[in-house]
């Protein structure tokens, strides 16, 4: 603890309308749980932004490598199987 | 080993040609991460010293309605450090750090703030000259190639949006007052116009950094190229509320399809960013002080925290 | 007395309270202890003088002399205003502010509580918004006691010594007048004897959970519901007026 301390960084999420994903909104510091709400809530919703907060300490984000994105997502790539459009429907067929 | 640095340069600059941003975890030389932290740091050090010569006139504004804009507006300055603050530290610099490095002089801010506000309608000239010619560099930094930067740069420029019309405004309603406003607004007018143009940094020509921020895509638009941009827009705004911009060689080019502009006071700016302007010590005491005076609220905060989690685990 | 000039003092006061409290809150602006509670500052002014605003524009249009919530504001000298002296008092350091923001909300929680109630629609619409904004500005300023109450012997010694100076201008706050009790008997106004209990009772508990011993009962300054200030009031009305003063005939 240094007289400098700036506390600690915390990541905010928004949703903004019920049922809404939470989205990343930026990052605010704060020493506690409570303050980090409040302060993501000061600084994030002054223009009626939002309808719910998430904060999560920064530290507690682990974050995928840049290296290892070949073998996370390109693998996905060519199972085009998973998507609707790969399959063939008899013509006439209705609300499928 | 060398190969490989030269390789890694050749992927990045690669990256950057085709359009990709950069985030915080990938590869990238340290002169890009270096040039990134000084831009990011310096700008977000202008918006938080921003918010003292406006804060000048909080107590002074003179309607509950002009009291609540400047109030708001300030507040945003103070949030869009908070979000460049936030994207130089993806970059493993800490607040803390980034703060020291103003208070030893070794980052900079923007010179604009080391003028003084004298008057009402210096709070008009702000928001109008001022932030009109940050919108220019702003918008043109929401395309920078750094991930949370230009994520940053896109909030801000969404907010900063009344920033420039709320300023506008205080100088159409002046210049449609009584003598007095109008005098005060020709006189804040002469004094921020050629520092305003001054905010966009030295002439192509002289810019030291100009080279690998374009490769690079940090920087998108050269520093003539928006100062003119700025130039062209402001003057038929001045025109319309009845203020002379105080330049004796402005006049439009038909030829260029822009104004050509007198001579910039290069001289007054080299002295006022070695810290010669009206306000520099002015800023940097005040900066200072809050900080310390600050000291033991944050101490507080972090001891409580730390009894919480010593109660938890008990 | 009238009702009319009853009513009119009694939205004249509660817009001043808040005129006077934004006034003091705003002067955080550019000056907290780090960035994102400079915004937390900011904001509490904000809604101040949002409120300060609607209770200003109200007791214009019952005066009905055609005064703007901007003449109300601007043009009226020291002796004419008619808040709390609590409000006017100068920021001192962090630790004074919130322990000022804890006792002023905590009442601020159960006066707009009851002014919902009031039988004078204007009012009771104001104090609906109010109350939103009152609850937020209560939970800040309640954590922050805490916090600072139970965080270093520095810190504890602050907010200790912050209790002790502003108990005296707490009394002020529950007050009744000839006036007020007029308002009361139509349901209009609230009655704030009734509220004492409560704000005791909860300021108690925050001041233990902050480890903070609560300060004897002594003598309880008054006066500015009477148009009586401290010293301070003057210098905040001679800032806030001075372009208005200056130049009485411009537009702003």
């Amino acid at each position: 603890m240094t007289a400098d301390n700036q506390l600690d960084v915390w990541e905010v999420f928004m949703q903004s309308k019920p049922g809404a994903n939470y989205i990343h909104a930026g990052s605010i510091h704060a020493s506690d749980k409570q303050m980090a709400l409040q302060n993501a809530r000061d600084t994030y919703s002054r223009r009626g932004e939002g309808t719910s907060i998430w904060v999560v300490p920064s530290s507690a984000i682990v974050a995928s490598n840049p290296e290892d994105n070949g073998m996370f997502f390109d693998p996905a790539n060519d199972k085009i199987y998973r998507h609707p459009t790969f399959y063939v429907m008899p013509e006439g067929a209705k609300a499928i | 080993m060398e190969q490989a640095q030269e390789t890694l340069l050749r992927e990045f600059e690669e990256k950057i040609e085709c359009g990709f941003a950069i985030e915080p975890k990938d590869k990238m030389p340290a002169g890009y991460r270096k040039h990134l932290i000084r831009q990011m740091s310096q700008h977000a050090h202008s918006e938080v010293i921003g918010m003292q010569p406006e804060g000048n006139w909080v107590t002074r504004a003179p309607s509950l309605r002009a009291k609540q804009i400047l109030l708001a507006k300030i507040q945003d300055e103070g949030g869009h450090g908070l979000y460049l603050y936030s994207a130089a530290e993806t970059l493993g610099v800490s607040r803390d750090e980034l703060i020291e490095q103003l208070h030893t002089g070794k980052a900079k801010y923007s010179n604009i703030f080391n003028y003084p506000t004298l008057s009402w309608a210096d709070i008009g000239a702000i928001g109008w000259l001022v932030d009109g010619a940050a919108i220019v560099n702003q918008v043109s930094l929401q395309r920078t190639s750094y991930g949370p930067y230009s994520r940053a740069m896109v909030r801000i420029c969404k907010e900063e949006s009344f920033h420039q019309r709320q300023g506008y405004e205080i100088m159409a309603k002046m210049m449609a007052g009584t003598a007095d406003q109008k005098a005060m607004a020709q006189d804040a007018m002469n004094r921020w116009w050629w520092p305003s143009l001054m905010m966009f940094g030295p002439h192509d020509s002289d810019s030291p950094h100009t080279g690998d921020a374009f490769r690079w895509k940090i920087k998108r638009h050269s520093n003539d190229e928006l100062r003119q941009k700025f130039i062209d827009k402001t003057v038929q705004q001045a025109e319309v509320i009845g203020l002379t911009i105080p330049d004796k060689d402005l006049k439009w080019n038909e030829a260029k399809q822009c104004y050509d502009h007198g001579e910039i006071n290069w001289e007054e700016f080299y002295r006022v960013i070695g810290g010669d302007g009206p306000c520099n010590k002015q800023r940097m005491e005040h900066h200072i002080r809050v900080h310390n005076e600050g000291a033991w609220v944050r101490e507080a905060a972090e001891a409580y925290r730390a009894k919480q989690q010593y109660s938890k685990n008990a | 007395m009238t009702q009319q000039q009853a009513l009119y003092n009694y939205a004249l006061r509660l817009g001043d309270n808040s005129l006077i409290l934004s006034a003091r809150l705003s002067e955080w602006c550019s000056n907290a202890p780090f960035l994102e509670e400079d915004l937390a500052l900011t904001n509490m002014a904000l809604d101040l003088i949002g409120r300060a605003q609607a209770m200003l524009k109200y007791a214009g249009e019952v005066e009905g002399k055609g005064r703007t919530e901007d003449d109300l504001a601007y043009r009226r000298g020291e002796r004419d205003y008619y808040n709390h002296l609590i409000m006017e008092l100068p920021n001192g350091d962090f630790a004074y502010t919130m322990v000022r923001q804890l006792f002023v909300s905590t009442y601020e929680l159960f006066f707009f509580e009851e002014l919902q109630k009031s039988t004078d629609a204007t009012l009771a619409a104001i104090a609906a918004k109010t109350l939103k904004e009152v609850k937020y500005h209560h939970l800040h300023a309640k954590d922050w006691v805490i916090r600072l109450g139970d965080g270093t012997a520095e810190s504890n010694a602050r907010v200790q010594k912050a209790v002790n100076a502003l108990w005296m201008y707490t009394g002020e706050m529950f007050e009744m007048d000839h006036a007020d009790t007029m308002l009361l008997k139509e349901g209009i106004a609230v009655n704030t004897d009734n509220l004492k209990l409560g704000w005791i009772q909860m300021v108690t508990q925050i001041l233990a959970l902050a480890n903070i011993d609560l300060p004897a009962d002594g003598y309880m300054q008054t006066g500015g519901r009477k148009g009586i200030h401290t010293e301070y009031l003057g210098h905040i009305l001679s800032e806030m007026q001075y372009l208005q003063r200056a130049y009485p005939d411009a537009t702003w």
